[in-house]
């Protein structure tokens, strides 16, 4: 009995949401950026759903297509920097929280990074948003991307931390 | 009795149709029904002698002795050789039967064909680069002209096989596999990714429309222009929302600032018989449907939802049917 308890346990799989309903998608648009377009309030939405953007491997996974589809390898290759910052050295220079990411895609910075707006979906931003943030993490996850299909070039996702080698921190 | 005509009449329905083996409609699918056949025959001739033997055996069992174990002996190595000589046989006639099919013809039409999760993207090449074409989902070819496929895929495996036309062969990521074959009859043949490549395999379909020669260039030279300027307002607006929004990141529309290669060319959708791979039939409603919830329609694809309002959907929709 015990065995089977155990074994039907392993049923649950995880869901997949393929989309969001569009009054849904416009409340996830809805972060709140403090003055400076750092930092500021997830949508309420965003804790509603569970966060499915930090902690489901689907959304995690299109996030990671999204990177390479969209070009963000040609600006900052693997995670490690080329014309734009590296994203794996756990160093952000507009924060490394969920709702400056989101802004930092969706409406650009300005010292090169393009504005994403009008060439992804929120949803699509959001999932990029999730992946990123996973690159540099500082402690490894349950919840992981796919597998790269082509070789690995730093530690997988899922495993913390991320950085390959630790760096002095910046003497300013 | 009437079980036996309707498992009959059920049979020979696979006998004809768009997507069969049993109707080979160019030399290749020929050669490839004969060697069915002829397996058919050979197989199932021996599967008769030897049930007739076997019947032999059971019904006259034979009292164990010294003349007949040296019987036996003779016996077993005649049929191993018999064996022997049928594998032979078989193995001989696959061969020259399929030994034909990767080898490229004189002065074939080359067309690449790369497949995507889950659409097919066709790529016709000339020597003049104006005159290299690409659409999605639909090869048209000239009949009675060789026509050497390329196949490629960018994600996983697909398989290409359009059965009335030539046998499977798979699409693998890095490689670069090459099929011949010829349609010697006008028509339309359907084929299916044979090879499971996820979520929607089951709904990635694609269509060879093999016509004569002239309606073929006529075709061609009517895909390579540029898409047609929009006629009304309506479609106007059409053609501004989509070349503002997501969609232009991903589709190419020829004429248009539309320049992206993640999903289908669209410059001329409205042309295809069908969208999303063979699962709608192309008309207005089809593709408002389409755009409107692709996630519905079409589970896991790789077209997001892009969110709209009604007059948006109605405009999209109105200049996209118009893409002859
Ligand atoms: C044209 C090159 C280019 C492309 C393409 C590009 N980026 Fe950037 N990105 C940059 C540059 C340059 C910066 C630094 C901007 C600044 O400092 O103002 C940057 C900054 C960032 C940051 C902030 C890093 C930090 O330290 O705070 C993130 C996150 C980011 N990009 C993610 C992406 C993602 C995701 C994509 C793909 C959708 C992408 N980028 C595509 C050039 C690019
Ligand atoms: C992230 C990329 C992406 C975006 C954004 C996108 N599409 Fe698509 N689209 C695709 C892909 C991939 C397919 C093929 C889906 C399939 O059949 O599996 C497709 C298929 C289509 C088709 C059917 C074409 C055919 O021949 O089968 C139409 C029409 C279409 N898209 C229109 C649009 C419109 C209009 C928009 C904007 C509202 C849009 N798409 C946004 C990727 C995208
Ligand atoms: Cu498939």
């Amino acid at each position: 009995m015990l065995l089977i308890a155990l074994a039907l346990l392993a049923c649950k799989r995880e869901a997949r949401e393929l989309r969001t309903d569009p009054p849904a998608t416009d409340a996830l648009n809805g972060v709140v950026p403090m003055a400076n377009r750092i930092n500021g309030g997830l949508p309420r939405i965003f804790i509603a759903q569970g966060s499915p953007y930090e902690n489901n491997a689907y959304q995690l996974g299109q996030g990671k297509r999204l990177y390479d589809w969209f070009n963000c390898k040609g600006c900052h290759a693997n995670g490690g920097g080329a014309s734009g910052p590296a994203l794996t050295d756990g160093r952000w220079r507009y924060g490394p929280d969920p709702v400056s990411i989101f802004l930092t895609i969706r409406d650009g910075r300005p010292h090169g990074m393009p504005a994403f707006a009008n060439r992804l979906t929120t949803e699509q931003i959001w999932q990029l948003t999730g992946y990123v943030r996973t690159m540099g993490a500082y402690s490894a996850q349950t919840a992981a991307p796919s597998r790269n299909d082509e070789m690995q070039s730093r530690p997988a996702e899922n495993r913390a931390p991320a950085a390959t080698e630790i760096r002095m921190p910046p003497s300013r | 009795m009437r079980a036996l005509a309707t498992s009959l009449a059920l049979l020979c329905a696979g006998c004809t149709g768009s997507q069969t083996v049993l109707a080979p409609m160019g030399p290749q699918a020929a050669q490839l029904n004969w060697l069915l056949w002829s397996f058919i025959l050979i197989c199932g001739i021996i599967w008769l002698l030897v049930m007739f033997v076997l019947v032999l055996a059971l019904r006259y069992a034979a009292v164990p002795s010294q003349r007949g174990e040296r019987r036996a002996a003779v016996i077993v190595g005649v049929s191993v050789a018999a064996s022997a000589l049928v594998i032979i046989v078989l193995t001989v006639m696959s061969y020259a039967a399929t030994r034909g099919l990767s080898v490229a013809a004189d002065d074939p039409l080359v067309i690449r064909l790369r497949g995507y999760q889950w659409w097919w993207e066709v790529t016709y090449t000339d020597r003049r680069p104006d005159r290299m074409l690409v659409t999605a989902n639909e090869i048209h070819v000239p009949v009675g002209h060789p026509i050497n496929i390329e196949l490629s895929a960018a994600d996983v495996i697909h398989s290409f096989w359009v059965p009335n036309l030539v046998g499977k062969q798979d699409l693998i990521p890095g490689r670069r596999n090459d099929l011949t074959f010829t349609a010697s009859r006008p028509g339309v043949y359907r084929g299916q990714c044979a090879e499971f490549c996820g979520l929607q395999h089951a709904h990635m379909a694609l269509l060879v429309i093999a016509e004569e020669p002239a309606a073929f260039e006529a075709w061609r030279d009517a895909q390579l222009q540029v898409a047609r300027p929009p006629e009304t307002i309506e479609q106007e607006a059409g053609r501004t929302f989509f070349v503002s929004q997501p969609c232009a990141a991903c589709h190419t529309v020829r004429g248009t600032n539309a320049a992206g290669t993640l999903g289908p060319d669209l410059t001329h959708v409205a042309s295809r018989r069908t969208i999303a791979a063979g699962l709608l039939e192309t008309t207005r409603g089809s593709l408002a449907a389409w755009i409107a919830d692709p996630q519905t329609i079409k589970p896991g694809n790789n077209m997001p939802m892009v969110t709209m309002t009604p007059e948006q959907l109605r405009a999209v929709s109105a200049w996209l049917v118009d893409l002859q």
